[in-house]
């Protein structure tokens, strides 16, 4: 849009005080004085201040200066002083902060105090004895004069006439078409930086006959451990916390058991993936994958702290509140021979947050 | 005497300051330089600093972690801690999260530095914010400000995630949570989103990459990008010559205050220390993010209160209060839960940074302007910037719905559907109040204008009323009360000419006209008195 | 007077007049809030003197049914063991005052000698867990490292990274561990009260509680724990740590600017 499409009015108006135009008709402020009661008195007289006309009271000043940058050095010192005197591992107890480490107490305030009195003494320097009286500066308009902007104008199309660059479609396409191809060099080397992601996340460790091991103990789980209203994690067996990949496959594998009473169940396939009432749900929330565990043993309901997704244990982890998408998923469960809780498969869905191939 | 002598002798006798400036000059031209810029006028006024504020702490921020990277090691390489922090002897960890508890532990003077940094960071994009709100109130954004703007509203987007990939690095229970979540929201992005998950973080999550990656953005690439855009800001500040209020011998042709040498030589320069001092003293008096007190990251592992820093609160408050909603079509999952947020994130930031060229469109405004709006003057600007910041402030309640609940003996669902319910009303509510209020205000100078002062002096008059004296305004203060300009609302004028043709006019002209007249029109601004309203009331007698 | 009046219309005299009206307000809702803290302890001197069943009959019966067998109003006791009641009515949660989305820890009524009584009483109903002894939760000798990856492991997720408590759905919460007795700690593990989830014996041995009680008491025993950074704000993360920063950092920042920005007093007569 132009500023010819602007109409005149719009523009702030020439109204009868004559007033508005104040700043951009500077020169015809003065004429127009007397019948414009709100012109501009200009900037008023500097008044001095007390240092400007007490020269003790100057002396005042800058002793308090000289104070500041004294109390500067004395801290700098204190700090040294604080660095070498405190081992690093001593706790003080100092009111109201609590046991606090000695040393960062001590080397902040002192640092703060080496710091801010260069600034006070700076800036106190400044105000009571640096000269205090405004002075107005010109503004020059940030755009060019008609004349330079032509000349500007003249000499880039001398420019482009020489290169050929309008003229010579060819070459300027095939620039162009150079120029947009060579990035897609360094598109291309990104591409290691981490693998494609395949199935990766449709499958975790558990799988038939995996024992469910307790997080806590690292022994299997067995049912009568599990009572109601008891709140316990699980990863597959075979996993060992020191394993290489082990952040990797708990961030799937994470499991969260209760047990519940049958009859409380409201899901029937919740049912019947448990075993006489103990759950296994994935510990990952759908929503964004933070591992979900708030389980209030009264309600069933298992809140994220991280976006307070709610989702009920007792009616196959459905979302009564918050931003997941999708239920928890569940695992099914069964006992082996030795008495232990074992995995039947693995989750039959991806655990964790939804993506774009979940479907 | 020769010719050579004569030019000698002059050098000789010049002081040894002037002689390293004449090498200087002779190579870098800096007499030139310093003869437009060493009494450069700045003005004087608080709201002028928080700039500065932004400056300094960024320059605390680099100072502090340059120290940060002699200590610190960027792998995710997991190690048994056996350091001198008894309550993690024998915990598995990263490196990076050992590293940190070592500079935070073992390191003398580590932990100050640490929190140095971190404290300088919160208050960097605090300041930040509070410095764009200070432009954007008193309209310091318009001609010839615009791109300085946006180098700025650039700065505040990419320091918000300079803080966040800083916050990732020690690897803790609470960073690893919002990496978590970051990673989340990029598998909620159709078509590519598992692709760029897998490629950031070198595979499944957690991998063992993000650190180090994390690492190389953190310390360099938003940093050197930042420090460009700063140097840009900086110096198109200086080129532009610094706004001012409105007031007696200010207008927009000069800029009044102190020359750079000496008053703000030494007033800036001593503010840098100010704000370094007393960063120093927070940082000694009060601990921020006890990484060893949250334990290193295990993705199993969480807890309750987990928030990202406070400048991201709002885009967490986004993502908690938004309903799950997810669409599965076509083998396809589309997480509009996550997905929506992820969006409004970038489009609540971006409203306030597009305001000053939809400004500059419905005023078709093209002059410089140099004299600040007081925000009353400009109520339609003001009650924009209000309802955005009461957004902005009841997402950040969202995001610390949690820590609302428990310390004000709230239901977290309750709070959840409150912000669901007022991140729409509460803008609106609040641009209509503040545009009453500038109103409000607005009369209120007028009658100031016209009416002198209420003095607080109750007079009795002979035949028994009471009156209170008003005193009349300084001459200054009148200019200050009337300096501003009021624009006029365009007018399309009549769709029909008087032949009875039918004119054409673009609907964007259509809307432009009317939000002009939104802005200016009648209702919408007090018109500020005449001259000729003054002289009026003022020939008449003192008093009323 | 006239002085003051003259005042009326400064610019501060709007805030003055606000902080006046604020200052009275809370005065007066300190005044009137009801003083629930004189009943409670009625209601324990009218107790003390009761026993055993007679104390159950007085202060539990009207919800949990003549014989522990429970009511709409509260649940069975029946097998709930003696250590639920030490910790109910130990922290002074039982008897509950009023119903609501969960049961306040308040002012303990009863001596340690009847809530034992009370114990005996309710573990006469049907078997559960016993209160424990000094030696089964005793910290002493555990591992404070192993406890702190337990904890977090079982109950950071509600109770926060050093127990300062947290929010459960519909007004309900996680409490702060802060200032709970080692043996209540113990015992909410053992029975799980109210909504917490409880972790027995089989899920968590009796060495893994202690390594967590060890934990617990390491970050909030005001003789143990420390904040060598300084100020905790509550332990309660980065909600606290950004108020901070907006009050306290840029707060004391701007009134700085305000200083270095202001004109510096002038001379009365020139």
């Amino acid at each position: 849009m132009s500023s010819q499409d602007i109409p005149e009015e719009n523009l702030p108006a020439e109204q009868g005080t004559a007033h508005g135009a104040a700043g951009h008709g500077g020169t015809a402020v003065a004429q127009r004085v007397d019948e414009d009661p709100f012109h501009d008195p200009g900037l008023p007289a500097h008044k001095p201040r007390i240092q400007d006309i007490d020269e003790r009271a100057a002396q005042r000043s800058e002793r308090t200066v000289a104070l500041f940058f004294t109390l500067s050095m004395l801290s700098t010192v204190a700090f040294i002083a604080c660095f070498v005197a405190f081992p690093v591992d001593k706790l003080v107890y100092i009111w109201p902060f609590g046991r606090v480490s000695a040393l960062n107490f001590s080397l902040g305030w002192t640092l703060g105090g080496a710091l801010f009195f260069i600034g006070a003494g700076a800036v106190h320097w400044a105000r009571t004895l640096m000269s205090d009286e405004e002075v107005a500066d010109e503004r020059h308009p940030i755009e060019a004069s008609p004349e330079v902007k032509a000349k500007v104008l003249a000499d880039f199309a001398a420019g482009n006439e020489e290169s050929g660059f309008g003229r010579r479609k060819l070459i300027r396409n095939t620039m162009f078409g150079a120029m947009a191809l060579v990035p897609l060099t360094g598109v291309v080397l990104l591409r290691d930086l981490g693998p494609l992601p395949e199935r990766k996340l449709r499958v975790t460790l558990w799988a038939k006959g995996k024992q469910l091991i307790n997080m806590n103990t690292h022994e299997p789980l067995r049912p009568e451990d599990i009572t109601v209203g008891s709140l316990v994690f699980a990863m597959p067996e075979g996993l060992k916390d020191d394993s290489h990949d082990f952040q990797k496959e708990i961030g799937k594998a994470a499991l969260m058991i209760v047990r519940i009473r049958p009859d409380d169940i409201k899901d029937k396939r919740e049912l019947e993936w448990s075993h006489e009432g103990i759950v296994a749900f994935s510990k990952i929330c759908t929503h964004v994958g933070c591992p979900i565990s708030l389980y209030e043993q009264q309600t069933h309901h298992v809140l994220c702290p991280c976006h307070q997704s709610t989702f009920d244990l007792s009616d196959g982890a459905r979302v009564i509140f918050g931003p997941a998408g999708h239920p928890l998923p569940q695992l099914r469960i069964g006992v082996n021979a030795e008495g232990n809780l074992e995995a039947l498969g693995d989750f039959d869905e991806p655990v964790g947050a939804s993506f774009w191939e979940r479907g | 005497m020769s010719t050579a002598t004569e030019t000698k002798r002059p050098e000789r006798k010049a002081p040894a300051g002037e002689r390293v400036a004449d090498w200087a000059d002779g190579r870098l031209g800096i007499y030139s330089l310093a003869k437009a810029n060493m009494r450069k006028i700045f003005p004087d006024h608080w709201s002028f600093m928080l700039g500065e504020i932004c400056l300094y702490s960024f320059v605390i921020i680099i100072l502090t972690g340059v120290y940060l990277t002699l200590f610190f090691t960027p792998s995710m390489n997991e190690i048994v801690y056996h350091g001198s922090y008894v309550p993690m002897q024998g915990v598995r960890m990263s490196e990076a999260y050992a590293s940190t508890l070592e500079i935070s532990f073992d390191v003398r003077g580590g932990l100050l530095i640490r929190q140095i940094h971190h404290w300088a960071a919160l208050i960097f994009v605090a300041a930040m914010m509070v410095h764009m709100m200070r432009v954007f109130f008193t309209g310091a954004f318009r001609k010839p400000r615009e791109v300085n703007w946006l180098f700025g509203f650039l700065l505040l987007f990419l320091g918000m995630f300079t803080g966040f990939t800083g916050y990732s690095l020690p690897d803790d229970l609470l960073s690893g949570t919002g990496v978590r979540f970051m990673q989340g929201a990029i598998l909620a992005v159709p078509v590519v989103g598992t692709y760029i998950s897998m490629f950031l973080f070198g595979g499944e999550f957690p991998g063992h990459d993000f650190v180090s990656r994390f690492y190389s953005i953190h310390i360099l690439l938003l940093p050197g990008i930042m420090l460009g855009l700063l140097v840009g800001h900086l110096i198109l500040v200086v080129y532009h010559k610094h706004t001012q209020y409105a007031g007696p011998g200010r207008t927009e042709k000069n800029v009044v205050g102190m020359p750079l040498l000496p008053v703000y030589m030494a007033k800036a320069g001593g503010f840098f220390f100010l704000v370094f001092g007393i960063i120093a003293v927070v940082s000694a008096v009060a601990t921020l993010n006890p990484i060893w007190a949250l334990g290193p990251y295990r993705v199993d592992q969480v807890s309750t209160g987990a928030q990202p820093d406070w400048y991201m609160g709002f885009a967490e408050g986004l993502i908690r209060v938004m309903p799950g909603w997810e669409i599965n079509a076509w083998g396809h999952t589309l997480a509009l839960g996550v997905l929506i947020p992820l969006i409004a994130f970038p489009l609540v930031l971006g409203a306030i940074g597009v305001y000053p060229f939809i400004e500059s469109w419905v005023t078709g405004d093209k002059r410089e302007h140099h004299i600040l709006d007081r925000p009353r003057n400009a109520p339609t600007r003001t009650a924009f910037g209000v309802a955005w910041l009461t957004a902005y402030f009841i997402m950040l309640i969202g995001g610390g719905n949690d820590i609302v609940a428990t310390h004000f003996n709230l239901s977290i669902n309750a709070i959840t559907w409150f912000v669901r319910i007022f991140f729409f009303a509460g803008p609106v509510i609040a641009f209509i109040v503040t545009k009453r209020i500038c109103l409000g205000l607005q009369r209120r100078d007028r009658d100031k204008v016209l009416h002198g002062r209420e003095s607080g002096i109750i007079k009795r008059l002979p035949h028994g009323e009471f009156v209170e004296v008003h005193e009349p305004l300084s001459q200054g203060e009148l200019y200050r009360l009337t300096a501003h300009e009021q624009y006029k609302p365009i007018e399309i004028g009549p769709t029909v000419d008087k032949n009875g043709v039918e004119r054409k006019v673009s609907l964007v002209k259509k809307t432009q006209a009317k939000l002009s007249q939104s802005f200016y029109g009648e209702g919408n601004q007090i018109p500020k008195p005449t001259a000729e309203e003054y002289k009026e009331i003022t020939s008449g007698h003192g008093h009323h | 007077m006239k002085k003051l009046s003259a005042r009326r219309r400064h610019p501060l005299a709007a805030v003055v007049v606000l902080l006046l009206a604020l200052a009275a307000t809370g005065g007066l809702y300190a005044a009137f809030a009801p003083a629930d803290k004189a009943q409670a302890e009625e209601t324990s001197q009218s107790l003390a003197i009761e026993e055993g069943k007679k104390l159950y009959t007085v202060g539990c019966a009207s919800c949990h049914g003549t014989g522990g067998e429970g009511t709409t109003d509260g649940p069975s006791l029946v097998g709930v063991g003696s250590a639920s009641v030490d910790f109910q009515v130990g922290t002074g949660r039982m008897p509950a005052q009023q119903p609501g989305a969960q049961v306040p820890k308040k002012k303990v009524i009863y001596s340690q000698a009847e809530i034992d009584q009370l114990a005996a009483y309710v573990a006469s109903l049907g078997a559960g867990p016993i209160t424990p002894t000094e030696d089964q939760y005793s910290p002493k000798g555990a591992d404070v490292a192993k406890g702190g990856d337990l904890f977090r492991t079982n109950c950071a997720q509600c109770h926060n990274f050093t127990g300062k408590g947290g929010a459960l759905t519909d007004g309900k919460y996680a409490p702060t561990l802060e200032g709970v007795s080692n043996k209540h700690l113990y015992e909410a593990m053992q029975t799980g009260p109210q909504n917490m989830p409880s972790f027995p014996d089989g899920v968590m041995p009796e060495k893994e509680k202690k390594e967590i009680i060890a934990y617990v008491e390491t970050m909030n025993d005001p003789d143990k724990a420390s904040s060598p950074g300084g100020l905790t704000l509550g332990g309660l993360g980065p909600v606290s740590e950004g108020l901070f920063a907006w009050i306290f950092g840029l707060g004391a920042l701007i009134a700085t600017a305000v200083w270095v920005a202001a004109h510096t007093a002038k001379a009365k007569k020139s």
